[in-house]
């Protein structure tokens, strides 16, 4: 259901219909974040990616009208072309995986969120701070790129 | 989301994390949409992020480290997007389309 959402996301013509089934191949990729035992990342992906990130994609969608009514013509070489490119990297990484034998460890272990929190304010702090410090000039970039100034 | 065939294994979240990176790759190279292209970056990140958690599940002493670096993910995931979004809206207000091929001086 993923995968299929996923070829959909990338195949279908209209871009609103693009953003749509987005949702539904993140809503997937949460389930498989469940399964591998992230519960609070399951959570943060539908939150932030579902809830944030495609609403935004839908948004600007919605406020640039050509986009949203005119469907785009296709370059059959074109396709054919990044077909062929994405095709030999699907069977060279396949390849791969099937030829290496991997290494399981354990599958018990820690994965609760006190001990990510822990993790967040102790070992990788300073990562974190950096990782807010972007999203703080990603958002003040935005907002400069849109403001008044720049804009015709 | 796994049919039964599959069984829970490492190898089978790399499979379905290449599928999606793929689709992603072949998204970036075939469309001509600016927002479609963002749509196909997501999928490449969220594939990133799949590969990230299988490890971190059947390869990793520290059942943390995984996590962590898949909130960093989103985080710049989150930033990009917005980014480029706002990219994209002052494109259209400059130019009437966000078809790329129509995107060729710098200086605009």
């Amino acid at each position: 259901m993923t995968l299929g959402a996923a070829l959909m996301a990338v195949w279908l013509k209209n871009v609103f219909y693009n953003a749509l089934s987005l949702i539904v191949c993140l809503f997937g990729v949460a389930c498989l974040f469940i399964y591998l035992n992230s519960e609070f990342l399951a959570i943060i992906e539908v939150i932030v990616y579902i809830g944030a990130i495609s609403i935004a994609i839908i948004f600007a969608i919605m406020l640039s009208r050509p986009m949203f009514q005119k469907n785009e013509s296709r370059n059959l070489g074109k396709i054919l072309r990044s077909l062929l490119i994405a095709g030999f990297l699907f069977i060279g990484i396949t390849r791969t995986l099937r030829a290496t034998q991997w290494p399981v460890v354990s599958v018990e272990g820690d994965y609760s969120m006190k001990a990510m929190g822990r993790a967040f304010l102790t070992t990788s702090l300073l990562p974190f701070e950096v990782v807010s410090l972007v999203l703080l000039v990603a958002i003040v970039g935005a907002l400069f790129i849109l403001s008044g100034k720049n804009a015709k | 989301m796994t049919p039964a065939i599959f069984s829970q294994s490492l190898q089978t979240y790399l499979l379905v994390s290449t599928a999606m990176f793929s689709i992603g790759i072949f998204g970036l190279l075939a469309r001509r949409n600016l927002v479609a292209i963002l749509i196909s970056l997501e999928l490449i990140l969220n594939s990133a992020s799949i590969n990230f958690l299988a490890f971190n599940k059947f390869s990793m002493p520290n059942k943390v480290a995984g996590q962590v670096f898949v909130v960093f993910i989103i985080a710049l995931a989150a930033a990009e997007v917005c980014i480029a979004l706002s990219l994209v809206l002052l494109l259209y207000r400059k130019k009437d389309s966000i078809n790329i091929e129509e995107v060729k001086e710098l200086k605009g």
